[in-house]
């Protein structure tokens, strides 16, 4: 029930997750509608002209509903070993109830997820630059981006905990190994694909390099690389927790081996973290969507 | 603002490749007057646009010479205007931004290039839309703030690109007659690249014809028709007889390349 509340609540405009920043990022959007719509032909404004968010979010959300009401019912009627596999109800139920305990280790992992989704942005952009400035650079380095695809990150994990020891540090740089790619990907193509005519047209009005790619590419490769952030936002708390299971102080991963290794056995507090780090994942994914729409504001046009 | 003259003198482009590479333009000489209107018109691989992009100093040619007001400039970037085939305005900026981005690039404040563009907006039918995106105008008034982008500078020699090619005939024909009322106010030096003979003899004092692969010139025809024009002068008989004379010239240059020949 927690998630389909949650995300209708936000789908509707209604206040989003309950925290100060996100409620301004609406209202601010909002504003920005209803103030700088250019009014003469203006087409109507995007918000009457869209058909209701509800309507597309309210079917998925009825699945998952009966998904879960199908379990509690299984469970509930074949008397099922909690310790195998809890029910919703219970698994909300001690969730909540071990809140104090669950607090600080989302905290922790929402950290590391959220400064190696930055380093990787960081290092996205430096490298997608060397890349678009040089032939050279793309020939030499390209390649080895997407080469750099084919190992396999999850096998890291105890490496950048050897090198960083228990601390934070190794859960940054792996969320970032993980993250890199999409990001440089989308933000390499964004600018390889800037439009001809336009640089062209630049260059005959004097640009500099820099001007050019101020002006023309980095804002028409943003599309891209936004889209790139999205899939990386999807593996971000994943990593960190992985990260976390081969040796951390705090974080969700250590709270789902704390509950997994507890006697009696937690299953039902395995699940609670497994499901708030779902949640997470779909409000950090929720935020990069405002902040892509603030970055562009030129794309708020109807039926997109 | 005072016109400058454009001249091309035996310009030739080769592009580099295999077998030689190709052959785009061959040996074009042509003069533009300061103050004068003239088209360049061709079917398409005519090579026009290497042409523009040569006196735009996008293209060097590889050999022969383009001396803007007389003279062989060191760089000729950023010696004339220039108005791309399609309007390239840039998505991301509002309307304005698009227009006062050549003084802006130029490195004059913001608030005077705007102050700048802004009486423009009403002569250029864009009064209101200042704050509005790209996508939020009609192809027509993308053209005009495309239009406005080039004129914004001030610049004494404009190169139009096929301006008007991406628009609907209706469109088309009513920005024909708005550019030639506005090229009569700002008396700059055009140099118009078209496939269209209609546009070529409304707008033109005269008209280079060129031939296909390579680009020679054919032959010019000078349009000797009274100013200011309007569409209501394509009625016109005097009209009509200029646009066959272009057209039978047009189709002899292609004949001449082989492009129409019998078998």
């Amino acid at each position: 029930m927690m998630p389909a509340d949650w995300l209708v609540n936000w789908r509707c405009g209604g206040a989003p997750l309950g925290s100060p920043g996100m409620a301004l990022l609406t209202s601010r959007r909002s504003g920005v509608s209803a103030t700088e719509s250019p009014a003469p032909v203006g087409p109507p404004s995007t918000r009457t002209r869209r058909s209701p968010r509800w309507r597309a979010v309210l079917p998925p959300v009825l699945v998952l509903v009966g998904v879960f009401a199908l379990w509690q019912l299984l469970v509930s009627a074949r008397s099922i070993n909690p310790a195998v596999l809890p029910g919703p109800r219970l698994i909300v139920a001690s969730t909540w109830a071990d809140r104090a305990n669950l607090w600080p280790a989302v905290a922790t992992t929402t950290v590391e997820a959220v400064l190696g989704l930055a380093l990787a942005g960081v290092v996205a952009f430096a490298v997608a630059l060397a890349v678009d400035a040089s032939r050279t650079v793309r020939a030499s380095l390209y390649p080895l981006v997407i080469a750099s695809q084919t190992l396999p990150i999850i096998a890291l994990a105890p490496l950048v905990v050897i090198w960083w020891g228990f601390g934070m540090v190794p859960k940054v740089v792996l969320v970032a190994l993980f993250s890199f790619f999409p990001m440089a990907v989308g933000l390499i193509g964004g600018l390889a694909a800037a439009d001809p005519d336009a640089l062209n047209l630049l260059r005959t009005m004097r640009a500099s390099r820099i001007q050019l790619l101020r002006r023309v590419k980095l804002p028409g490769a943003l599309p891209q690389f936004f889209t790139g952030l999205k899939i990386s936002v999807t593996y971000a708390y994943s990593a960190a927790i992985v990260a976390e299971f081969v040796g951390a102080q705090q974080g969700l991963g250590v709270y789902m081996t704390t509950a997994k290794n507890a006697a009696p056995i937690r299953t039902d507090l395995v699940f609670g973290a497994v499901f708030v780090t779902a949640l997470l994942t779909v409000a950090l994914f929720v935020v990069v969507g405002l902040i892509e729409r603030l970055a562009m504001p030129w794309r708020a046009r109807p039926g997109r | 603002m005072t016109a400058v003259s454009l001249e091309l003198r035996q310009v030739t482009k080769r592009f580099d490749g295999r077998d030689g590479g190709v052959l785009a333009v061959d040996g074009v000489d042509l003069v533009v007057g300061a103050g004068e209107f003239v088209s360049l018109i061709g079917p398409s691989g005519c090579g026009k646009s290497t042409v523009f992009n040569m006196v735009a100093g996008i293209a060097e040619p590889s050999s022969g010479e383009v001396l803007i007001g007389g003279q062989v400039l060191e760089e000729r970037l950023g010696a004339s205007a220039y108005m791309p085939q399609h309007d390239a305005l840039l998505a991301w900026r509002r309307v304005i931004d698009n227009v006062t981005l050549p003084l802006e690039l130029r490195g004059v404040r913001r608030r005077e290039a705007r102050a700048r563009a802004a009486p423009l907006l009403e002569r250029f039918g864009l009064a209101g839309f200042d704050r509005a995106w790209p996508w939020q105008l009609s192809g027509g008034m993308r053209h005009r703030a495309a239009f406005l982008r080039t004129v914004v500078t001030d610049q004494p020699l404009l190169l139009l690109d096929e301006p008007f090619g991406a628009l609907d005939g209706i469109t088309r024909a009513d920005l024909q007659e708005w550019l030639s009322g506005v090229w009569a106010e700002f008396g700059a030096t055009v140099l118009l690249v078209t496939h269209d003979i209609a546009e070529a003899v409304l707008l033109s004092d005269r008209v280079y014809v060129m031939t296909p692969r390579p680009g020679r010139v054919a032959g010019v025809l000078t349009v000797d028709l009274p100013r200011p024009r309007t569409l209501a002068l394509r009625d016109d008989e005097a009209f009509a007889a200029v646009e066959r004379r272009l057209r039978h010239e047009l189709n002899a240059a292609m004949v001449t390349a082989g492009e129409f020949a019998e078998p």
